[in-house]
């Protein structure tokens, strides 16, 4: 009986360890909402759709999270330009064609590209691509969305490489020994065959990349330029949701309506991220479940 | 259908289920102690199945349930407050493919009887020594007990499970093809070894060897997409059975 | 013919584009240690900063960064193996599982800045800690939970089942069993996961950002409610907040180098381990 008990302990414990995932997801919503509501009633939601963000002004503030949301988006379309075909090939390459050796060389280098810190890849790109896109493009800076969004798709690359690889490597044999029997070259196969069969999780791949991609912070801060402006210019300097927090969060008063928009944004954020992460969940179950 | 007066484990219509999937049907049926009873039938029969009842294995596994009764010593097992360590204390087990541990040969022996608060080395030293000699392992391991147990061959390494098993005097020994995957030779050791045993020990076998089965039970039931189909003795089973579809498996018709 | 000769090329240029990965990441971390090694002496890791960063050492920075991914460690790792155990020993199919393995996923997905955000919330201001190692570690600790909980339950689940199987069958209760004969198998992989996470939170800027990190504090901290420098986000200030970011390149590329140093060399000992591990228990 002092067996059982001291079982019944342990499986507590356990119960109450894994259970605090549960809790501190819970724990964000709530945070973030309770700091977020406060701007409902002031100065209203309606203020939140603007196309203007001021923060600091002399006549009005206004927090208008639209051009913070095109900045998004738009170093996140650059990121997918370059992220997709990179990705995606990039994992064909390393499960279909290359050699055991090459394998060998190829990953060490992909999970090394993944453990680089952002920070560390932003001053890459503040030192070095920075000044390459403005002589390539002759531009007055290179601080610019398209800088922004090559660095992202790096930065995303190794899980699009990861994941899609795992899809392309589960596509049974015999699929390929069809093909190839039936007289198709190897990359036809791979073309006709191999990637569509692969395709959920390879999707399922890109879409995990591109909420990392929207979620990332240090990299955008440091070379998108910060202008808080509506524009689809990749030329252009930006200001994402993300670095617009992580600039302005420090020198906010605590509980003014600036503190309050910087939580709008934050939600903003969380929920864009949680729903294109649950949407690629869906995606690789359905595809695990055949 | 053979009854005994005073059987060992007894089974009252027993129904299992792997969540919606029914894998046992209405399975009555006496084990009489201090004898080999074999299982026998084709794979996925059920025979593993209604092996794992008997200790409670099944229940590690997610989504089953079961109906009906399993006794011992007239014990309900699955009834309110049995204790589950104490009943496979009492039931030993043997895998089908050998499990030591990866510990040394000592450790896997004592493994139960520490867990079961034995700490004296003198008496654990004299568990172990008598649970391998009844394995008839001791003189192959009495020289290396700190080797790894993966260093043994293969009906070394099933051999020192049963020793294993043994070490925390058990009262029944379920063994689920425990010579499936050993050579011939390594089988007759085993074969040989169940015959001792069953001077001490109430023994449930599943095979689907059946000249084995015809060489080391007294007793044998035919299983049958989880039904038990017939259960008498081994000589009657295999000389004359009572009903066409043990004849057709046994004489290889099927299966 | 024809055919033969525009698969060669398609074949190239998905070579190309392959190595293409390579030659840029090739081509940043050689950047950054060409430039970086002259600065790399005593006087740099171990000297103080002077002149708001500008001269001197990150012995600050670094002290801040182990300390940071200590305290992360510290409560990540007994909560991610814990719950990786009662992911894969107890939990059985349902909706409590089904949630907590939304959680994690959700979790693992969550912008680190939105992490920021909310350990400035929770840690900062709700329970009045300040800018503080302590938030810091909090915040960094749950960021990397959900690592430690996948790679844990990797490790857990490399353990075969005949193993459990065998000692549940000589009457070991189930945390005996999990006790004696699985953990001792699971622990190196459990390890080796935990060491990517260490190589993680040792890199992340945006969450240390709003819950701790100081723009310039030469000296060491005193006590876990105590503000420090970090090295990620000490690069951040010399690149782009510095008055003199020109000047000091040199400073910066020495702390891009010890920083990208510190995170491989956690990265590639996980790697590595977990290579020799997988060789080591066959079953």
């Amino acid at each position: 009986m002092k067996d059982n008990l001291k079982e019944i302990i342990i499986k507590k414990m356990l119960v109450a360890a894994a259970s605090t995932s549960i809790f501190i997801v819970l724990l964000i919503f709530l945070f973030l909402g309770k700091e977020a509501l406060p701007f409902i009633t002031e100065p209203g939601l309606s203020e939140l759709f603007d196309s203007r963000w001021i923060p600091v002004s002399f006549q009005k503030e206004i927090f208008g999270i639209i051009p913070l949301i095109t900045g998004s988006v738009l170093v996140t379309a650059i990121a997918a330009v370059f992220l997709i075909p990179f990705g995606v090939i990039g994992a064909i390459y390393i499960s279909e064609i290359a050699t055991f050796f090459e394998k060998e060389l190829l990953k060490p280098f992909i999970e090394i590209l993944a453990g680089i810190p952002s920070v560390v890849i932003g001053f890459f790109g503040l030192m070095i691509l920075n000044s390459m896109v403005k002589d390539i493009f002759d531009l007055n800076t290179g601080l610019t969305a398209l800088t922004g969004g090559i660095l992202l798709a790096l930065m995303a690359i190794p899980t699009v490489i990861s994941i899609s690889e795992d899809a392309i490597t589960s596509v049974p044999w015999s699929y390929k020994e069809a093909s190839l029997a039936l007289g198709a070259s190897k990359l036809q196969t791979i073309w006709r065959v191999t990637v569509p069969a692969a395709l959920p999780g390879i999707i399922a791949a890109i879409m995990l990349g591109m909420g990392r991609v929207i979620g990332e912070t240090m990299v955008v801060l440091m070379v998108t330029g910060n202008a808080a402006k509506i524009s689809w210019n990749p030329f252009d300097s930006v200001r994402t949701m993300t670095a617009t927090i992580a600039a302005e969060m420090g020198e906010v008063a605590f509980g003014s309506i600036h503190y309050h928009a910087l939580f709008c944004v934050g939600i903003v954020l969380m929920l864009v991220t949680f729903g294109l992460n649950m949407i690629a969940q869906k995606v690789l179950k359905k595809y695990q479940m055949r | 259908m053979v009854k005994f007066t005073n059987p060992k484990i007894t089974i009252e219509k027993l129904d299992f289920y792997y969540g919606s999937v029914q894998a046992l049907f209405d399975i009555s049926m006496h084990v009489p102690e201090k004898k080999v009873t074999a299982l026998i039938g084709p794979s996925g029969c059920g025979k593993s199945t209604f092996l794992r009842m008997i200790n409670r294995m099944n229940d590690i596994i997610d989504g089953t349930h079961h109906k009906g009764k399993v006794c011992i010593d007239d014990q309900d097992i699955y009834g309110d407050g049995v204790d589950i360590v104490a009943l496979r204390k009492r039931v030993g087990m043997v895998f089908q493919k050998s499990n030591p541990f990866p510990k040394s040969i000592f450790e896997n022996v004592a493994y139960g009887p520490r867990i079961h608060g034995i700490k004296d080395k003198a008496k654990l030293d004299d568990i172990i020594e008598r649970s391998l000699n009844n394995a008839a392992i001791w003189d192959e391991v009495k020289d290396r007990m700190d080797k790894n147990a993966m260093s043994l061959s293969g009906g070394q390494q099933q051999r020192l499970c049963i020793a294993r098993a043994l070490a925390v005097e058990p009262e029944i020994l379920l063994m689920d093809e425990p010579a499936s995957a050993l050579d011939p030779k390594s089988t007759a050791r085993i074969e040989d070894l169940i015959n001792e045993l069953k001077k001490n020990y109430t023994i449930v076998i599943v095979t689907h060897n059946m000249q084995q089965a015809a060489r080391v039970s007294d007793y044998t039931a035919f299983f049958y997409e989880g039904n038990l189909v017939e259960f008498d003795h081994t000589n009657t089973i295999f000389t004359k059975p009572n009903i066409k579809q043990t004849e057709d498996y046994i004489t290889g018709r099927f299966g | 013919m024809n055919k033969n000769i525009s698969e060669n090329i398609i074949y190239w240029l998905i070579r190309i584009a392959a190595y293409l990965i390579v030659f840029v990441v090739g081509y940043i971390v050689f950047d950054i240690v060409i430039k970086g090694l002259p600065k790399l002496n005593m006087d740099f890791i171990m000297g103080f900063p002077r002149r708001s960063g500008s001269e001197g050492g990150i012995l600050p920075a670094i002290v801040g960064t182990i300390y940071l991914v200590s305290g992360a460690i510290l409560v990540a790792l007994p909560l991610g193996m814990f719950s990786a155990i009662y992911l894969t020993e107890y939990a059985r199919q349902g909706r409590f599982t089904r949630m907590i393995r939304l959680a994690i996923v959700t979790l693992a997905g969550v912008p680190s800045i939105v992490f920021g955000l909310f350990g400035m919330g929770l840690f900062v201001i709700f329970f009045g800690f300040g800018a503080s190692i302590i938030a810091g570690s909090f915040t960094l600790s749950f960021m990397i939970l959900p690592t430690i909980i996948v790679s844990s339950e990797e490790a857990l689940q490399a353990v075969p089942q005949s193993l459990r199987e065998g000692s549940l069958a000589l009457g070991a209760t189930q945390w005996q069993t999990i006790y004696k004969n699985v953990l001792p198998y699971a622990l190196p992989g459990m390890f080796t996961g935990s060491i990517l996470g260490i190589g993680r939170a040792a890199g992340e800027t945006a969450p240390i950002l709003l819950t701790v990190a100081a723009f310039y504090l030469p000296r060491l901290p005193s006590s876990i409610f105590d503000q420090v420098m970090a090295l990620p986000y000490h690069l951040y200030v010399l690149a782009t907040q510095h008055p003199e970011a020109d000047k000091v390149l040199p400073m910066q590329y020495g702390t891009a180098l010890v920083l990208l140093l510190i995170v491989l060399i956690f990265n590639l000992t996980a790697i590595f381990l977990r290579s020799y591990f997988r060789k080591k228990y066959k079953w």
